[in-house]
């Protein structure tokens, strides 16, 4: 079985997020980049299910040069082999623009990212690819199993989950609790440096959607405190003077 | 040209998430000098669906395929591209739901359309271009977003627009068919499981949310949670840590990597306040924290504090809003 699992270059979940002066672009200075911390689930759920079937995993990035650290991450993870788009991610159909084409290369029956990336937090790549592919998307999926060229995934609705089956190829945008997220073992590290990392460069059609300005949430305006012997009263505060209940 | 909104309903009612959709495409519709047409999705009566004309919709297109009550992402996306295509739609709008992304997504491939989710606001006209404003950086921050071309496709943030209400304007209810197929339904679900909610509140749609962390030292304790959830109407939820060790289920795991929400009220009891975290709530408009420590830094986040022992300060809570009601 050929799995193809998109990852994207993020700041860590840490991150106290700034932007450049003309707010037109993350301030990078100083900030770390990790595998976007929904594609881990992705990522070694592809691993597990390779192990248990057979098969390749194949990692798959769209960005600049300097996002290759990350990708040796994921190979020293587990993965076999990697491809990188040279290009900026520029919003998500320019990027499901590139998954799509590296998909239909490279024949993948099942094709795993994130639900979203913790930065542009777009929720979108996943649809895009299945619909330029012609192939279902099961978006979120908290669980996922496959027997022969069957998959069953649990996808979470609000309110519940449904239980779907679906036949391969299909693409899946994985979360939690699909499984326990793997970190690079000293082995790995050391097999991922000669793994084969395929630099392509991008295709397609340019981006529909274009960011303008990045803006900071409104700061609070301080805490009122309310003692916790007349706890009672911060419920007279929240209907009278806050008006929320 | 018009703009298509698309509904999602659930046991014949309209869901809340929807009203807020339907109220920013009429608001849409109007800055273009133009109407909002609905088309629903899910489980719906014609007389809820009539009521949307309260949030200034004029036509809801409603397809009685009793198949279509249930989320099926190949026919739900048929269905609206069939509507669009009939209405001429050049905006279409839906909730940033799961529903709404999976289908959004889709469509915007099929119809050609720029997409944006997470919209927080309703679109300026900046210079000719068309301009929205959404959360990025997982409620760390906004953006401004250009849509391109012909068709835009905009998903709204759950609890970022205020509903409105045009108090006795109806909509009127067409039959609608996209002709849909066997085929069109082949990603059904087979199955679906729904949890049993505290109190009946679905945590993505509740408008007050009562949060839990470690500070709560065990499940057993949750009562407390879920009395003051009860007594308020409000969701529960809780951190990360909580879920991670499987005191509560993931589905209730509120911030970077859960689920992240804007409710007018968020009362946080024992959540120390991982930056993480408030990612996740601090587009709540109205922020209690309760901790015993005074130096967590939630409290920098807050509106309100109390600096106490949450089994101490949530019974409480319960009975001052037992007696307020």
């Amino acid at each position: 079985m050929k799995f193809l699992v998109c990852i994207s270059n993020v700041p860590d979940t840490t991150t106290k997020i700034t932007f450049t002066p003309d707010n037109k672009e993350l301030n990078k200075a100083g900030v770390q980049f990790v595998i976007n911390p929904w594609d881990e689930y992705a990522l070694t759920r592809a691993i597990e299910l390779k192990e248990k079937l057979g098969g390749n995993v194949t990692v798959l990035n769209v960005g600049e040069a300097d996002t290759e650290p990350n990708i040796r991450k994921a190979l020293a993870i587990g993965a076999d082999d990697a491809i990188r788009v040279n290009a900026k991610p520029t919003d998500a159909f320019f990027v499901a623009q590139q998954i799509a084409a590296a998909a239909k290369e490279g024949g993948y029956d099942i094709i795993l990212m994130g639900k979203e990336s913790i930065d542009y937090n777009g929720f979108q790549v996943h649809g895009m690819v299945g619909e330029l592919l012609g192939i279902p998307t099961v978006a979120p999926a908290i669980k996922l199993d496959v027997e022969g060229n069957t998959a069953t995934l649990e996808r979470e609705i609000e309110g519940g989950k449904e239980i779907v089956e679906v036949a391969t190829p299909f693409v899946v945008s994985c979360q939690e609790p699909m499984c326990e997220p793997r970190i690079p073992n000293m082995r790995g590290i050391m097999t991922a440096r000669t793994k084969p990392l395929k630099v392509v460069e991008p295709t397609g059609e340019a981006a529909r959607t274009q960011v303008t300005a990045f803006a900071l949430p409104p700061k609070k305006q301080g805490v009122k405190l309310i003692p916790a012997e007349s706890a009672g009263d911060l419920i007279k505060l929240l209907r009278n003077e806050a008006k929320v209940i | 040209m018009s703009v298509l909104v698309v509904v999602e309903c659930d046991n014949g009612e309209v869901k809340k998430s929807s009203l807020e959709v339907a109220s920013y495409g009429s608001q849409v519709a109007q800055m273009l000098g133009t109407t909002a047409t609905a088309v629903a999705v899910g489980e719906a009566t014609e007389a809820n669906l009539a009521t949307l004309g309260e949030q200034g919709i004029s036509k809801v297109l409603h397809d009685n395929d009793s198949r279509l009550k249930d989320f099926v992402n190949g026919a739900y996306t048929k269905l609206i591209a069939a509507a669009a295509q009939q209405e001429s739609a050049q905006i279409i709008v839906l909730a940033n739901s799961n529903i709404g992304a999976a289908v959004g997504s889709r469509l915007s491939v099929r119809l050609q359309a720029s997409l944006a989710t997470n919209v927080v606001e309703l679109p300026k006209m900046d210079g000719g271009q068309f301009v929205v404003k959404r959360g990025a950086f997982s409620g760390k921050a906004f953006s401004d977003v250009i849509l391109s071309g012909e068709r835009k496709i905009i998903a709204v943030k759950k609890n970022s627009m205020e509903p409105l209400h045009n108090a006795g304007q109806t909509a009127t209810v067409e039959q609608f068919s996209a002709q849909l197929t066997d085929a069109d339904f082949a990603d059904a679900p087979k199955q679906v499981i729904m949890q049993e909610q505290a109190g009946g509140i679905l945590l993505p749609e509740a408008d007050k949310v009562v949060s839990g962390g470690r500070g709560m030292k065990g499940p057993e304790n949750w009562n407390l949670i879920e009395d003051l959830a009860k007594a308020l109407g409000a969701a529960t939820a809780c951190s990360k840590p909580v879920s991670d060790v499987d005191w509560r289920p993931h589905h209730e795991h509120v911030g970077q990597t859960g689920i992240t929400v804007s409710p007018n009220l968020y009362i946080a009891c024992g959540i120390s306040g991982a930056i993480q975290h408030l990612a996740g709530v601090n587009s709540s408009k109205v922020i209690v924290v309760i901790n015993k420590d005074p130096e967590a830094p939630f409290f920098k986040a807050a509106d309100y504090g109390i600096v106490g022992d949450v089994f101490d300060v949530l019974p409480k809570l319960t009975q001052a809003v037992k007696e307020l009601n």
